[in-house]
């Protein structure tokens, strides 16, 4: 499929596909090569030449040598194609007509014999209307009232010049530069001059510049690779600023893409996972075994989710109860204890669990009940539950994170050293340790890391060592620390993926495009800074 | 004691079935000014909130003393028969009365509920008849101290002795420092039903024997002896190395209620010696990691689902009742769900028991995504147990939904068709093998509800939803789906 031609041939060649410009002009074969037989003017020098002077050249539409500019741009560095933008007067359909016939008031005057003519005839002519006032004000005719049939029309002079025709055949002619602004305004006024804004292509050889041009193919197909006529195609160029199309697939939870990458990090460091499949809880594993008095705030109808049903517990371990009972009441394990009196109904109250230390203290107990003790890594990562009022950070019910190490002799210096560990594992290097206050360990510190992104320290977790009021009615040695943590995985992730508003994570208000487009969790990656950082 | 008596406080037995403790003491020749006197309300407000827990476990009351004269009767009467001027008021009301006026209070009205159904109120008179208090609701106005009292009388009544005592503590040791005779208080006596009588405040100092090494062991650092009990008297415990020099004698003074175990000690031993000075180490304890099998087998799943072409969806574990039981038409009794006693709002009515209407309603906030949508979950429900100890056991569940212009039943069958591939379940009746029977659901478009059976036993159901159920969750568009429990293929 190769001639040869000049662009000016393809020009031409346009003007025959017009009629339907979905097709390339290329494929009308017929049309093409008659096209091609035509003489066609080639510009003198290598210059270039303008499309709307060659539309007028070659006697075609200017729109149809625009469209064969846009196809001959599509193939490449053929040809260079400068859009400029010129402003012309044209004639509207009226002023075309009076440039051809002449103005409504000449007509007027022409169609009156020497005799006069009657005014109701007058108007009744096309031009009647328009053409009457204005030879009127230009004095060319008169009215008599008082002829016996009615207002009777005559001219006053014997000829006339009929100037805005010939102001029109100037502007026809292309000589509106050659009228005033004041007379080109005024015909625009009466409708018969318009200006128009044409858009033209300054048109001049490419650096890919051919007189033989063939179609480019646009894709390689089975065929071009059997016969090996890829070898001799040319194909056009990809444009790469386009976007792909994105594979048809599904897609993980940003939320659980943490949580998966934090069970690793535990895995990683040898903890053992902790069953948590358990939303509902006794009081008596959520507070009472930790230590938490009866009393406490925690407990509270407004902080925590009691069930109407099942309302109790069926079974506690009530060898391990009594303990616990004596410790929170008298005291003991070298504990002065609450000094209360501490009920068995209270501890028997289901809930929905306030915080996954309820499975660690349920492992705890378990671990202890297995003698020799054997040190371990424990941890979990599941739903929690809080009666709270809700908002932008705040869900009734969130994920939580918890390690526990159990050994003899761990100190704080270790929980220090394990915490480092594990956040450095986060990306986070920079750790800081305030005091802080747990129901249920003591020593305790929160951890607070420095975000580079927030500029400040901020709050990720918190810590301790368990109370032996609360490990040592368990049953577990005396000597035996258990060193534990604890941290949302809301937060994180939040940070994360920049979210603002958890309910756009959480939950079915969550954003599925939010979904769709999470990328990979790589916690140790350079964090996103957050959304407040973008928007200052 | 200008006239060398102290003050009697006399417990009668009715208060034993409402408020059976009273504390008091004296703070004499106290020298208020604005900023002490606004404090010492301030602290009373503050002990109130926490450790009285909201007056339940304490109520304090201070009193003008000069307007008052001893002894005085702590009891508990018909609240028909309390009567008095209450504080800012200028009248004298009967409790009942009261009781009515601060139903609109939004202060007092939250106190209310602690004595509110109870036959008997309790109050305190003085040898007059005049109303102290009427605890733990509202002083009488009576004797109600002002920037100028001189004498305070303080008391504390409550159903927890130990709180009673540490909030009475509490308060003379922080403004006898404003008394002429600085940094005394003037006991009261508290004669209790039983006859025995004993002085407040308790003001009990409380000896402590800490080994040195068991705080540098639990910190895990290298002080001397010297050095922690300098430590720990920095933390105004007034310590000292004793016996065979590595023993520290520490002196907990009754401003320091929260010390009850060494442990607290050594926490403050830690925080003076300053948590970031301490040297991070790793413990030397060396485990294999297990994963929970179920997780395990989640965790697995859920990226086999997303390789399928579904996304995940997150959806709460709590819900209301109409979600799990009207809108799939099932009788809420059928569910046998577990229901939450004091929800604040209808989202938080039971918990789950299937995760379907958490994915419906994902939909119903996602209508403007392109179509189809294929969301599922593994994840928890709850279903009342009694065989567990709680009465209530999770069970860990997988749900699919695709949601487009047709039903596209084959899809979700597809699915549940990969779901065994990748269980290593064979399609069969056979023991081993899985087989879905037609089978009716409310939940499902008549005919076009199957049962899943595998390895022997029910494991869920799949079909194409009922228009009922597609519309009350919002919808438009025909959907089906699939939920089953994963446990049986541990």
């Amino acid at each position: 499929m190769e001639w040869e031609l000049s662009p000016m041939h393809l020009l031409r060649l346009r003007r025959h596909t017009q009629d339907d410009d979905t097709l390339s002009p290329f494929l009308q074969l017929d049309t093409f090569k008659m096209a091609v037989h035509t003489p066609v003017p080639v510009p003198a020098s290598d210059g270039g030449l303008d499309s709307a002077e060659l539309a007028a050249e070659l006697g075609m539409e200017h729109q149809a040598v625009v469209g064969a500019v846009k196809s001959l741009q599509a193939l490449g560095e053929v040809i260079e194609a400068e859009l400029r933008s010129t402003k012309r007067w044209e004639l509207t359909v009226e002023g075309e007509e009076i440039a051809r016939e002449g103005s409504h008031e000449a007509r007027v005057f022409r169609s009156i014999p020497p005799e006069g003519l009657a005014q109701s005839e007058l108007m009744r002519l096309p031009s009647g209307k328009v053409g009457f006032s204005k030879a009127m004000s230009n004095k060319w005719i008169r009215v008599d009232k008082s002829a016996a049939d009615g207002p009777r029309v005559f001219r006053v002079v014997d000829s006339m010049e009929d100037e805005v025709q010939r102001r029109l055949q100037l502007v026809r002619g292309g000589q509106a530069e050659k009228l005033g602004e004041k007379e080109r305004s005024e015909l625009r006024k009466r409708k018969l001059l318009a200006e128009v804004t044409l858009k033209t292509y300054w048109v001049s050889k490419g650096s890919a510049f051919s007189t033989s041009i063939s179609k480019q193919e646009t894709e390689l197909s089975p065929e071009m690779i059997s016969s090996g006529s890829w070898r001799d195609r040319p194909f056009k160029p990809y444009n790469f600023l386009a976007h792909g199309v994105l594979p048809d697939s599904g897609h993980l939870h940003p939320l659980l893409k943490v949580r998966s990458q934090f069970r690793q990090i535990f895995l990683e460091m040898g903890f053992t996972e902790m069953p948590t499949d358990n939303f509902i809880e006794s009081s008596f594993w959520n507070f009472d075994a930790l230590f938490q008095p009866q009393q406490h705030p925690a407990r509270d109808q407004h902080d925590t989710f009691f069930l109407r049903d099942p309302a109790e517990a069926l079974q506690l371990p009530m060898d391990y109860v009594q303990r616990v009972k004596r410790t929170h009441s008298q005291g003991g394990y070298g504990s002065q204890g609450y000094k209360y009196n501490w009920k068995l109904d209270e501890a028997r109250k289901n809930l929905l669990r306030t915080h996954t230390t309820s499975a660690s203290a349920r492992a705890l107990y378990r671990l202890a009940q297995k003698k020799p003790f054997t040190p371990v890594k424990y941890f979990s990562i599941d739903r929690v539950f809080r009666n709270e009022t809700l908002d932008a950070t705040h869900l009734a019910e969130f994920h939580q994170i918890e390690g526990v190490v159990a050994d003899h002799g761990l100190t704080l210096g270790h929980l220090m050293g394990v915490l480092r560990e594990f956040f450095t594992k986060l990306g986070i290097t920079q750790l800081r340790f305030k005091p802080a206050y747990n129901p249920y360990t003591e020593p305790s510190m929160e951890v607070f890391s420095y975000h580079q992104g927030l500029k400040k320290w901020v709050e990720v977790g918190n810590s301790g060592v368990f109370r032996p009021e609360m490990l040592l009615p368990m049953g577990l040695p005396e000597n035996v620390s258990v060193i534990a943590w604890g941290l949302s995985l809301e937060r994180p992730t939040m940070i994360k993926y920049g979210i603002n508003n958890i309910r756009e994570l959480v939950g079915h208000k969550v954003n599925l495009q939010m979904v769709y487009d999470s990328p990979l969790c790589r916690l140790d990656a350079e964090p996103r800074p957050p959304p407040t950082q973008e928007a200052a | 004691m200008p006239d060398g008596k102290i003050q009697k406080l006399i417990i009668t037995e009715e208060t034993a079935k409402i408020r059976p403790f009273a504390v008091a003491a004296v703070l004499r020749n106290i020298k208020f000014t604005k900023d002490r006197y606004d404090s010492f309300i301030e602290l009373q407000e503050k002990l109130h909130q926490n450790i009285c827990r909201k007056r339940a476990l304490v109520a304090i009351g201070t009193h003008d003393l000069d307007t008052l004269s001893g002894p005085f009767t702590y009891t508990a009467k018909r609240p028909s028969d309390i009567k008095f001027k209450p504080l800012n008021k200028t009248k004298e009301y009967t409790a009942c009365e009261l009781m009515n006026i601060y139903k609109t209070d939004s202060h007092l009205k939250h106190y209310l509920h602690i004595i509110e159904n109870k036959p008997l109120y309790p109050v305190i008179y003085d040898s007059n008849g005049v109303v102290l208090s009427m605890p733990p609701i509202i002083n009488g106005d009576h004797s109600k101290i002002t920037v100028n009292t001189r004498n305070i009388f303080i008391e504390c009544t409550g159903t927890d002795f130990t709180k009673a005592k540490i909030v009475l503590d509490i308060i003379v040791t922080m403004f006898s420092e404003y008394c002429e005779n600085q940094f005394t208080v003037e006991a009261a006596e508290v004669v209790f039903p039983n006859g025995k009588s004993h002085t407040f405040p308790e003001l009990a100092y409380r000896k402590e024997m800490v080994r040195a090494d068991l705080i540098n062991k639990k910190v895990g650092i290298r002080e001397t002896p010297e050095n922690l009990a300098k430590l720990l008297t920095r933390m105004y415990l007034k310590s000292e190395v004793i016996g065979d020099g590595n023993q520290i004698e520490i002196e907990i003074p009754p401003t320091r209620a929260d010390i009850i175990h060494a442990c607290d000690i050594v926490e403050d031993a830690a925080i003076a010696y300053g948590y970031n000075n301490i040297q991070m180490t790793l413990p030397k304890t060396y485990t294999i990691a297990n994963q929970f099998p179920l997780n395990k087998l989640t965790e697995l799943l859920r990226h086999d689902m997303a390789a399928a072409g579904f996304t995940e969806a997150l959806t709460f574990a709590l819900c209301s009742q109409e979600d799990i039981a009207d809108k799939l038409g099932v009788d809420i009794s059928a569910t046998k769900a577990v229901h939450i006693s004091n929800p604040k709002t209808a989202e938080f009515q039971v918990a789950r028991t299937t995760l379907l209407p958490g994915l419906l309603k994902t939909i119903a906030a996602n209508r403007k995504m392109p179509l189809p949508l294929k969301l599922f979950e593994i994840s928890d429900i709850v279903i009342k147990d009694s065989n567990t100890d709680v009465g209530a056991k999770n069970y860990r569940h997988l749900c699919a939904v695709y949601y487009n212009k047709n039903p596209g039943f084959e899809i979700i069958h597809g699915l549940l068709d990969r779901i065994m591939q990748l269980l290593d379940v064979p399609p069969g009746e056979d023991k081993g093998g899985y087989v879905i029977k037609a089978s009716e659901g409310p939940a499902f478009f008549p005919g076009r509800c199957a049962e899943i059976f595998a390895r022997g036993q029910s494991v869920g159901k799949l079909g194409v939803l009922h228009p009922d159920v597609i519309t009350k969750f919002e919808l438009t568009m025909p959907c089906s789906s699939l939920e089953i429990n994963i446990g049986p293929f541990l």
